[in-house]
Formats: C-alpha cells, structure tokens, sequence
C-alpha cells in the first residue's frame, strides 16, 4: 500500500525573472516499510523532493500525497502537524540542540506531541537503546563523536514512531566505520518497526544498504529500481 | 515545554545573560533616575515652600505685583484677624506670617564708628512662639555654625559668610538700617546671637534672621507682615488642595479692585515651579519611554543576533513538527523570562543605589556656590512605592518589543525559504 504518492510533480523556484525547474514531472509512489535512496549529482533535486514530502515546501505543479494528505492543500499547522506525527528527519550534520542533554534532544520531539512524563521517559529510554546511547543520557552533544550524535539524531527521529524517516545525506560526515554502523541501526529499525526510509545520499555506502534506488537528473527520475544489494554496482548513477 | 526551554535559555549564557545584563542596567538605571528626579523636584519644591512661597502664600495684591522689591508699605493688615480666620477656614494648614525687609548691616569699632557695612536681606519669622515650627521648617538649628538662635528680643543670627568677612563675633552688636512700613528711616542695634550658613548662597547672602515681633517693632508693622504662609500639616504639598483652598479663599477675600485685598497663590504659582512640577509629573514617563525605545532598539538587535545564532535550533524545530507560531511565542517566553529576571536584578540594584544616594546625597556645593536659583545643595534620591514596580515596564516591555521585532522575520518568512536559510 502506497503511503507517499507523487504524480507529475513540478517544483519550479524564482530566479531572477525566470525560474529554475528543480523537479520536473515526477511520478513516484513509495510502500510502507520501504528502505529508498534518492541519488544523483548535486542540484538533481533529491533535498527538494524530500522538503515536499516532509511538507517542508509545497509542489508548484502536479500532486505529492503523503500519508493520504495532500502537501499543496496543507496549512501551515496541518504541515507542521505531518511533521510531528508521521515523519523524522535526519540531516548531514545532525542538528542536535547545543545546550541539552542526549535526553533531552531525544525528549523534545515528544514535548512537541505532549506526551505525558512517564510515557515520554520510557519512549526516550526506548530510542536510545536503540541506537545504543543509554550510558550517554547525560552527555552534551559536544562530549559525543560524530557518529555517537548521527545516533542521537536517528533517536530523535525515531522516538516519536514515525512511518516516515527522511534522511538527508545523514552519513556524508562520518567515516567508514560509523556510517555502516549507522545505516545497519536504521535498517534494523526499519525491520523491526516497518518505518519507511528515504535518503538523499551519494554515498555508496548507503546505496548497498537500500531496497530501492530512484536516480534523479536534472529534476526527474532517470531510474527507479528495486534491488539485489549485488546489483548496486551496475547502477547508472 | 516552557520548562524544557527555559533550561535552554538559563543554560545557554550567550542567549541569556547579556540580555539580562542590558535590561538590568535599563531598570537599574530607570529606578535610580525616576527616585532622583523625585527627590531632586522634590527637594527643590521643599526647598521652596520652607522658605519662600509656603503650600499657599497670602499678599495683597499690590504686594504680589511688586514682591521683588519687597514694598513692606503695601504689607498685609490686620494680620492676627486674619490668621484667626484662616485657621477656622482651612485648618488643614499651619498659617504663618513672615516678614522680608532690606537695608544695611553697619558693623562698628570699638568707638563706635563704622567698620564695616554689607547689604542686608532680612527675614523675620516666629522664633520665640513655643508653638511655632518655623525654626524646624526653615532648618534654622541645623544651619546654626557659631552660637545659637535668638531667644530674646533684640537678638538676631546673621549670614555666617557675613560675620567671616567682617570679623562678626557672636556677643558683637551690629546696626540694622532700613525703612519702616511707613517709608520713615529705621536704625536698629541687634546683639549677634549667632551665625548661620543654609548653603543656598540666595539664602546665605546678607542674611539676617531676627523675631516676627521685633520686626513688627521697628518696621513699624504692628499687626502687620509682608505675607502669610500656609503649609499642609502633614508637610506634604497637594498641589490640588492647594488650588482649591486658594480659590475658595480668592472667591472670599480677594477684590480685584481692592489692590490692597489679600490675594492667595498656589505654591508652583508663587515660585515659577509649574514647569518643574509638570516636569517631575512626567519625568517618570519620559524616562520610561526614553529607557523602552534605547533598550529595545539594544535588544532588537541582540534578538536578532540571537536568532542568527539559533536559526539551526529553530530549522530543527520546525522539521520537529514545531508551529512557527509555537516558535514566535516560546520567543516571546523567553522574553518575559529575561524581562523579569533583568527587571528584579535591576530593580534591587536601582533601589539600593537610590536608598544610598538618599541618605548619603550627592554634594554639589562647590558648583552652586554662586548660584541664584534655589536648589538644594545635597541632591538626594526618593524612593517611593512606585520605585519598586516603575523598572518593570521598560524592563519587560523593551525585552518583548525587541525579541518581537527579531521573532517577527522568522514568523514572517516561508517555512522552505527558513529551512534553506538556517543551514538544515
């Protein structure tokens, strides 16, 4: 069953008097469960198409329908309620609030939703035994390694449950060693809790991860494959 | 949630204690200024009233017209009459009748002969009533610095500046020339009971204080004085109170074709304070205002500054789910937080100084040496009830105006646009 439905999408922005097209006439569905790599070169638009889905930014032509809600027709607290709700985010360079605790960071998330204490607690506990950082609760994110905060952020994207987890470039900064373990705690989660992945990388470290890779050029889908993990090399990016 | 960011913000230094720092200061700054202003006009009007123009002050008309000259021919009659009346009429108020009159101070030798003469300015006032608050009013005990007050007819207390100059000893007897009431000339000894300094050099110049009745004696006044003054017994002036006893007693007493009818003035109308009190009334909310706008424009900025710095939180925020509305309202919170905070700090900070420059003063003698005006020479603070809440309004006003008008460009912009821009 589909959750996110895009059908010709255009994403167009002002530049100067003219526009740039970012995406052009895309039509994709993604499943539940699924684990996607959106790749392509620089300016390809895997950032926008993860800003609209994530509701971040609306569709200038066409329909993107996200958990049966269409993202054009959303308010600005319907959009921020998606958020909330239904859809995490992970970024390149983490994002992790300087001043709070690894608890904290985790907790604000369901601040947001307000969750009553005890559960609230039991749901940070529970997203930071996923990622392995209960021994770090007390840590500010300047004591934590760089991937010791990418878990951190996964925590926070995951505590709230969300079917959606958009992950932008989420291991462009970590090494080896940190990227895989990373990417095997996301896809352990998206086994465990059916949570629908989609990352923009050019990493091929997390292509050998996905289930499904969409190549996007110059605004549109040059390639939309589900893949043997031993294909991934044949892919054309 | 508030919990949550108030964490954040008593965490994060740069985003609280600088801000705090600034509205401390303005509060402080707001509160010491508003009870020195109170207390400088106050003093000024206080000053003022004991000496010169009383709560209320009674002339005749013609006296009032001409009062610079001090024309005791066209002094009040009937003075005790008068004053019987005033006390049935308006016994809220002390009356007091007082006696100005000019002339000479003729210090002699031991012949006899002049040594010395100085332009005298003479006051007479109730010295010797055991029921008179004259000496207390007019600080005349505290002022003293050789001798004592007269306590007997005959004696006077001059200018200690005077008796410097001339060699005046206390026990000395000096020569007062003048004219009477009635224009004939007037030469009177006086034995020099003591010397006295007020500090206002308007005051201290040739001063010479002797008794109401000796006065009345030798400037052939009897029953007569140059003005009656009336003071609220409470000491504290009412400027309302004051305008309706004087009009009241106009409406009564005074005859605009009687130009020797007893006419009352109001103590601002008497002095040429109404610029100054209008000016005390709405100093506190010049000042308020002034401290609001300079600490806003401070803490726009330092909003601003604040929200480049935290453009990643609020980008993270967002992606959270977070409303740009919740976003601009944790901003004001956060605001009334620091508005609070930097308003007590600065409030105990502002009262403190302000009681201690109310009892200490700040001295500024040297400079009004030769001043003309009469100001009091120790400037001092009030500190008044108001004092206590007066910081609050800029203090919490100019934090939330500036973390506003910061928040404002965040609230304003579209939610891809700030995503883009915070760096997310």
């Amino acid at each position: 069953m589909a959750i996110i439905e895009i059908n010709n999408l255009v994403k167009k922005f002002p530049v100067g008097k003219g526009f740039f097209t970012a995406l052009n006439d895309v039509n994709l569905t993604f499943g539940e469960g699924e684990f996607t790599g959106l790749v392509g070169p620089s300016g390809s638009g895997k950032t926008t198409l993860l800003n609209i889905i994530g509701s971040l930014d609306t569709p200038s032509e066409g329909s993107a329908v996200v958990l049966e809600k269409s993202i054009a027709e959303l308010t600005h607290k319907q959009s921020a309620k998606l958020r909330n709700q239904h859809i995490g985010f992970i970024f390149q360079t983490y994002n992790l609030l300087p001043v709070y605790t690894v608890y904290e960071n985790v907790e604000f998330a369901l601040l947001l939703q307000n969750m009553n204490g005890t559960e609230r607690k039991k749901a940070v506990m529970q997203a930071l035994e996923w990622v392995g950082l209960t021994d770090k609760i007390k840590s500010k994110p300047n004591m934590l390694s760089g991937g010791e905060c990418q878990r951190v952020a996964i925590a926070r994207s995951m505590v709230k449950k969300p079917q959606i987890v958009l992950a932008d470039e989420p291991t462009a900064n970590l090494d080896s060693k940190n990227s895989h373990h990373i990417l095997q705690t996301m896809e352990k989660l998206n086994e465990e809790l059916k949570t629908t992945f989609i990352f923009a990388t050019h990493d091929e470290k997390v292509m050998k991860y996905m289930k499904r890779i969409i190549s996007l050029k110059d605004g549109q889908v040059d390639n939309d494959v589900q893949i043997n993990h031993s294909e991934t090399s044949n892919l054309k990016l | 949630m508030i919990k949550f960011l108030f964490k954040g913000i008593l965490r994060d230094r740069s985003r609280s204690l600088l801000p705090v720092i600034i509205v401390s200061i303005g509060v402080l700054l707001t509160v010491f200024l508003s009870g020195y202003f109170t207390g400088v006009f106050g003093d000024i009007i206080d000053i003022n009233a004991k000496f010169t123009s009383g709560h209320v002050k009674i002339m005749t008309r013609v006296y009032a017209e001409n009062k610079d000259q001090v024309p005791n021919d066209l002094a009040l009659m009937e003075v005790g009459e008068l004053k019987t009346k005033l006390n049935l009429e308006y016994s809220e108020m002390e009356w007091v009748s007082r006696t100005h009159f000019g002339g000479l101070i003729d210090v002699p030798d031991e012949n006899g002969e002049t040594r010395a003469q100085g332009p005298a300015a003479g006051r007479a006032v109730d010295l010797f009533s055991p029921e008179s608050q004259e000496i207390e009013r007019m600080n005349i005990g505290n002022s003293v610095v050789k001798g004592v007050i007269p306590t007997k007819s005959g004696e006077a207390i001059i200018s200690d500046d005077f008796a410097e100059r001339f060699s005046v000893n206390i026990g000395d007897e000096v020569t007062l020339f003048g004219s009477t009431m009635n224009g004939s000339m007037m030469f009177h000894n006086f034995i020099v009971s003591g010397t006295i300094r007020f500090g206002p050099a308007m005051l201290d110049r040739g001063a010479i204080i002797i008794d109401i009745t000796d006065a009345q004696m030798i400037l052939d006044m009897e029953d007569a004085a140059s003005e009656v003054l009336g003071y609220f017994k409470d000491g504290l002036y009412d400027t309302e109170k004051a305008g309706l006893i004087s009009a009241s007693f106009n409406e009564k007493y005074s005859n605009v074709n009687d130009e020797f009818s007893p006419q009352m003035f109001k103590l601002e109308e008497d002095a040429g304070l109404d610029e100054y009190l209008m000016l005390a009334d709405s100093m506190s909310g010049v000042m308020i205002t002034f401290f609001i706008i300079a600490m806003s424009i401070v803490l726009w900025n330092t909003g601003l500054l604040g929200g480049l710095r935290r453009y990643s939180e609020y980008g993270i925020r967002l992606a959270l789910g977070e409303e740009k509305k919740h976003i601009f309202k944790t901003i004001i919170y956060e605001a009334i937080l620091i508005g609070l905070l930097g308003s007590v700090i600065g409030t105990i900070l502002g009262i403190s100084l302000s009681y201690y420059v109310q009892e200490t003063g700040i001295d500024f003698s040297n400079i009004m040496e030769n001043t003309t005006m009469m100001f009091p020479q120790v400037f001092r603070t009030l500190v008044k009830p108001a004092h206590f809440f007066i910081g609050f309004i800029p203090g919490l006003f100019a934090v939330v105006l500036g973390n506003a008008l910061a928040g404002f460009a965040i609230y304003k912009r579209k939610t891809a646009q700030l995503f883009k821009e915070l760096e997310v």
